[in-house]
């Protein structure tokens, strides 16, 4: 199948997450909302443009030894909402689903409004509501509808 | 109201509104009836910005109502200098003050600074976000000039940057209110506002020129547009000129055209207008006094 010579692209892991059908291009953004950036060793394989049945390109992420937060898989799911997170034990994948959109998001992205609150020194996390087609502080208002994957800070 | 603070006018309904402005009504008619009601009640003042009106007119409804205020100062003099942060501030000052109004230079700082505290919180107006306190006096005045119902209200000047414009036009969806917003391009509705009010099917048509809706409209709110928004002093005098009123301007209004405006005002509305029966925000100035007194009380336990 053709899939499989897709998949085959990218070598199995035996303990960790594949984050599948990820939108075309948004691989690097994925790995910004893990935090891995390769300074601490992970090792990760990556799959980008590749056909897709369901997309019509798609990217792979593979991570070994992680398994996501449910926090993680709410941000990516803004990004690649049509991904499925494998998560893979011992060469098999012990669970597969699809993300959902959350309602909100907590952490990970930074307001861009900087008269924003939450961009100023104070004991705040960030928290974004999620819209139909964007992202909206809740705190300012702001509302992003593209360059989410901007807005991944290290708040 | 459904919250503990009032930190926008978005979530502010029809019965919420009116409540307030009943109540104050009341107190209007009658500035002695609730002397002494709230004796030995403080309300801390937190002012991060500079205010006059706002800030007094808190201090006196409190003073009105028989309490009285605690007043943080002015950032210079207060541990804000030494990189307190807000929400520190505020949790210590909770704990001296029955209720707590905030004005911060920075968007959210009040609903932030909300989830601190167990009192009551008032904004006082965050940056560039909303001022709900001014939008009741606001509504309170145009509810005594022209009715809130079958009304068509033009609102002009900084409408990007100003908080007092954002909250005057979510609570203002809540009436039948056909709402024009008069700006340069450069200073519209926040995309943000305008999002919110059609989803709250509020009637809202955006123009560059007063000219365009003048003669429709009862009710002209002018705000001023700031020196420091344009980069060029030039630009800044060719835009600003556009968004003045005078005399002669006021000839294809209507007779009974109310004119209202948040003050301070540098020179959007020429002197020879208040003297004429449009003018209404001097009026709208004093109103700030028992509309916060129906709010103090509601917030401090009101209802006797």
């Amino acid at each position: 199948m053709s899939s499989d010579d897709h998949e085959l692209r990218v070598s199995k892991i035996r303990n960790g997450t594949v984050i599948d059908h990820v939108r075309g291009g948004q691989a690097l953004n994925v790995l910004a909302i893990l935090g891995i950036d390769g300074t601490q060793n992970e090792q990760v394989s990556i799959g980008m443009n590749v056909p897709s049945d369901r997309l019509a390109r798609k990217d792979i992420v593979k991570v070994e030894d992680r398994e996501l937060s449910q926090e993680e898989v709410d941000v990516i799911s803004l990004i690649a909402p049509d991904a499925t997170i494998n998560i893979v034990r011992d060469y098999d994948v012990t669970s597969k689903h699809r993300v959902e959109r959350p309602r909100q998001v907590e952490g990970v992205l930074t307001c861009p409004n900087t008269t924003c609150i939450t961009t100023e020194d104070e004991p705040v996390t960030s928290r974004f509501e999620v819209l139909d087609d964007g992202v909206r502080c809740a705190y300012c208002g702001t509302i992003v509808r593209d360059g989410i994957a901007d807005l991944i800070g290290s708040r | 109201m459904r919250d503990d603070h009032l930190l926008t006018s978005k979530h502010l309904t029809r019965a919420d509104i009116e409540g307030i402005l009943d109540r104050a009504a009341e107190i209007d008619a009658d500035p002695g009836a609730l002397a002494g009601k709230h004796d030995g009640s403080l309300l801390g003042l937190l002012f991060f910005e500079p205010s006059t009106r706002t800030k007094m007119s808190f201090e006196t409804a409190m003073k009105r109502l028989g309490g009285d205020v605690v007043d943080m100062g002015s950032v210079e003099s207060s541990s804000v200098k030494k990189g307190e942060t807000l929400a520190d501030t505020v949790r210590v000052i909770e704990g001296y003050a029955d209720a707590l109004v905030v004005r911060h230079p920075r968007q959210g700082a009040a609903k932030m600074a909300s989830e601190f505290v167990d009192v009551p919180l008032i904004n006082a107006g965050d940056g560039a976000g909303h001022h709900p306190t001014q939008t009741l006096l606001d509504l309170y005045t145009m509810r005594e000039a022209a009715g809130l119902d079958d009304l068509s209200v033009g609102i002009m000047g900084d409408l990007k940057y100003g908080r007092t414009v954002h909250s005057l036009a979510y609570a203002l969806s809540n009436f039948d209110v056909q709402q024009h917003f008069i700006s340069p391009e450069s200073l519209q509705l926040p995309r943000e506002v305008v999002y919110d009010l059609h989803q709250q099917g509020a009637s809202v048509r955006e123009h560059e020129h007063l000219d365009a809706v003048l003669e429709t409209l009862d009710v002209l709110y002018v705000t001023r547009i700031q020196r420091e928004r344009f980069p060029d002093e030039n630009e800044y005098q060719k835009i600003a000129g556009e968004y003045q009123i005078d005399m002669a301007t006021l000839e294809d209004a209507t007779p009974e055209l109310t004119i209202m405006h948040p003050l301070p005002r540098v020179d959007e509305i020429d002197p020879a207008i208040d003297d004429t029966d449009h003018a209404a925000y001097f009026e709208q100035a004093h109103n700030g006094v028992p509309v916060r007194m129906a709010l103090l009380d509601q917030f401090l336990g009101g209802s006797a």
